[in-house]
């Protein structure tokens, strides 16, 4: 049956929730969010020992056996409580990654909690698309040789390795000559220059000058690292409508207690119409955004190619566009509590402000999903 | 029926830009320009300035040190200044409270407050909203009890817009609980150093402190501070709803801000080419100018309307809602050019004088603060819903 959840999807996604509302008030968040490293070393332990961070992979690397859709699941019950831990950086792209070019002997740590990945994908000129590389790797001596600039990485304040696209060949914009390399952090050449960002969580600029890397640094194919980070994008975006499904829920069920509790002219807001109707507008937007979101973990756990790459632009062209109508909404029928920094609310919208534009906006989406259409390379 | 303004409101335009050209300090341009913080003393000091030049009250008539302009000059004095990056000018003084101690304020008000409003000696703010008390503002609570020559007032007001500057707020208060709540209120001018009044910072999603939660606690105000009758507040506040409105519009603020979008859409890059030549993203910049367009004609309609003596009715709505949409709309198209660039939080490089190189482009640090902040523009001033009921109710006649 479509969408049907399997036993074991349906313990995972209750203890994800447990523990979400559990151990996850919004005071903790706030909390956590404003710390140093802007997230819990003791949350991510706890997720390794439930074993969330070795759900999405293959048993024979040492996970579980799962996929996108577990990872989904994971990543919508964090979205409902605002969960700050960099999940999708560490677990679902970075780690979706290691998988995909078989480092098996790096998913280990990364499953026991012990190891935190960044992956730059984006720079300065290229706006949303993969393919705009202007990095460089250019043999010298025996190594590679890897300069250039690498915008907005997330999570690589926390990361011990950063993932690192560069070019290898070809021009700027060319699919092929695009090679994956694994960085230490630490390594020499390796500048990072770190931020909060809009939603409270961390990132930095990483600048590469000369920074040294031999044959094992790299991941995947030479010059054909583009087919190793498409498709992991894609899943990792499709994860990431999950989340957006999940901050939508908490944004919906957040204004809806807020009208029926707020009174003015003596009722609660809930009793005018024009309330009742636009928050029926925001369920919907929600509903479908979930439905959209599962549509594309489900297509990406049957494989890869162009049906994932349709399928996650479409679930997040939707997310993208659905996702600022229920924040901006939730964000009006919370007059003016709703844009008090202490109010759950305003975070809500933040996040789901910034899912807006991870891994491309709507319009990037829309495009991408057109031109998919007529049967390209999948 | 032509769109001329006429040589001489020409003149008069021509004068203004000049005037601001030569006179708006240059730092305090660059500021509003680039998006940066302002300080008390940049919009005072800008106000002083126009002060100077007789312009410090341009919507007062003349006995009291008003510039007499015509409605159609003070619409080109705020397209041009809100055009031309000029600070705006605290409203609560000028728009609100002054107008209000002009019609309904005895002789020795007029005296003590008017002069000191348009020479931004005194700032003002406004004490209305309370916790309980938003949209359904006549259900206010805040208490003011007559003893002698003097109200004690206690109760809290909150969003109130730069009350950590003000020297006197004006507030609404209860004065009779006894009789149907629009009757039982009174409208009180309080100097802020009065013993037991209490001011606390509300925090913005962005981060930012412009309002505040304003506590009163025991406060003794003389009766005399009192304006108009006692229980007849209500008249006043809705006096003030349709007074001086065509400002709201923000025609000159939003074309700033249209002229940015295209400049950064110019600068930023998409698949290697300028944002602005994406045909979705040129849609979506012309719609919004498409947008500004309609505005701008219906509020010269409006002011048109207005010289020929008709007063600002409930149009004000209308153009309330649709200035507020087009700011946010702009905002979030600003956001959106940026691409990553918005994600980065880094209110540092928002202060005047910080001489980092930024995360990235220049123009990119205050364009999501902004997208956020601007949230407000809907809720505040009447929400949009409760303007939109005024125009079903006053217009449409439901």
């Amino acid at each position: 049956m479509p969408f049907a959840l399997t036993d074991e999807q349906k313990l995972l996604q209750e203890s994800v929730d447990r523990f979400v509302e559990r151990d996850y008030g919004f005071d903790i968040r706030t909390r956590l969010a404003e710390s140093e490293t802007g997230w819990s070393a003791e949350n991510w332990a706890i997720f390794a020992e439930l074993g969330w961070l070795g759900v999405p992979f293959p048993e024979a690397a040492g996970g579980h056996g799962g996929g996108p859709v577990e990872a989904g699941l994971i990543s919508e019950a964090l979205g409902k409580g605002l969960a700050v831990e960099p999940y999708l950086w560490t677990v679902v792209l970075g780690g979706g990654l290691l998988a995909r070019a078989g480092r098996t002997d790096l998913l280990e740590a990364l499953i026991a909690g012990k190891l935190q990945l960044a992956t730059g994908f984006a720079e300065p000129q290229g706006r949303y698309a993969l393919n705009d590389v202007a990095t460089m790797a250019e043999k010298s001596g025996g190594d590679l040789s890897i300069s250039g600039r690498k915008a907005v990485v997330f999570n690589a304040p926390s990361a011990d390795f950063l993932i690192v696209p560069a070019r290898t060949a070809g021009a700027r914009t060319d699919a092929r000559g695009i090679t994956l390399f694994l960085l230490p952090a630490d390594a020499d050449g390796v500048e990072l220059r770190p931020y909060r960002t809009m939603d409270d969580s961390r990132a930095a600029e990483a600048t590469l000058s000369g920074v040294r890397a031999g044959g094992d640094a790299v991941l995947g194919e030479i010059d054909d690292g583009l087919a190793l980070l498409e498709p992991a994008v894609d899943v990792a975006t499709a994860v990431l409508c999950c989340e957006a499904a999940g901050v939508m829920q908490a944004l919906v069920s957040q204004t809806q207690d807020y009208i029926k509790n707020r009174k003015q002219f003596g009722v609660p807001l809930s009793s005018f119409q024009v309330l009742q109707h636009r928050m029926a507008e925001m369920f919907i937007h929600m509903e479908q955004t979930q439905s959209m979101a599962y549509m594309a973990v489900v297509r990406g756990a049957a494989g890869g190619g162009r049906e994932v790459s349709r399928a996650a632009s479409a679930a997040k062209a939707y997310a993208g566009e659905k996702g600022k109508l229920v924040g901006q909404d939730a964000i009006q029928m919370h007059g003016g509590m709703g844009m008090t920094k202490e109010m759950p609310i305003s975070s809500y919208f933040k996040r789901i402000t910034a899912i807006g534009s991870l891994f491309g906006d709507a319009d990037y989406h829309l495009d991408r999903f057109a031109d998919l259409a007529g049967g390209g390379a999948g | 029926m032509d769109l001329d303004i006429g040589s001489e409101d020409q003149a008069f335009r021509d004068e203004v830009r000049a005037f601001i050209d030569k006179s708006l300090p240059s730092d305090t341009r660059d500021k509003m320009r680039r998006g940066l913080k302002l300080t008390k003393d940049d919009m005072i000091g800008w106000h002083r300035i126009l002060h100077a030049n007789g312009w410090g009250a341009p919507g007062w008539p003349v006995e009291y040190g008003g510039p007499d302009w015509t409605p159609m000059q003070r619409h080109i004095f705020e397209e041009e200044t809100g055009r031309n990056h000029c600070p705006r000018l605290m409203p609560f003084g000028l728009k609100m409270v002054g107008p209000v101690i002009q019609a309904f304020g005895s002789d020795e008000q007029k005296a003590q407050h008017l002069p000191k409003i348009a020479s931004a000696e005194i700032q003002w703010c406004q004490g209305y909203s309370e916790p309980g008390s938003g949209s359904d503002l006549a259900s206010l609570k805040t208490r003011a009890v007559r003893d002698g020559d003097t109200y004690i007032v206690n109760g809290q007001k909150t969003w109130t817009t730069a009350a950590h500057w003000a020297d006197w707020i004006f507030c609404l208060v209860r004065t009779d609980d006894t009789v149907k709540k629009q009757e039982g209120i009174s409208f009180l001018l309080i100097d802020m150093a009065t013993p037991g009044i209490e001011v606390k910072p509300i925090v913005t999603m962005e981060g930012g402190h412009e309002v505040n939660e304003v506590f009163f606690d025991d406060v003794a105000v003389p009766v005399s501070n009192r304006v108009g009758a006692e229980n007849k507040g209500w008249t006043i506040a809705k006096f003030l709803l349709g007074h001086e409105r065509t400002s709201i519009a923000e025609i000159g603020r939003s074309k700033a801000q249209l002229e940015k979008l295209t400049e950064i859409a110019a600068a930023e890059q998409k698949n290697g080419a300028p944002l602005l030549d994406d045909p979705r993203f040129r849609e979506k910049i012309a719609r919004a100018e498409i947008d500004l367009m309609a505005l701008e004609m219906t509020l010269l309609r409006v002011v048109s309307a207005e010289s020929a003596g008709g007063a600002p009715g409930p149009e004000a709505s209308l153009l309330k809602i649709r200035a507020t949409e087009l700011q946010q709309e702009l905002s979030e198209l600003l956001m959106e050019a940026i691409g990553y660039y918005s994600h980065p939080d880094t209110p540092e490089a928002l202060e005047f004088g910080w001489n980092e190189p930024s995360v990235g482009p220049d123009y990119a640090a205050s364009l999501a603060p902004v997208y956020f902040n601007l949230r407000k523009t809907s809720i505040y001033g009447g929400s949009n819903e409760v303007q939109r009921g005024i125009i079903s109710k006053m217009v449409l006649g439901f």
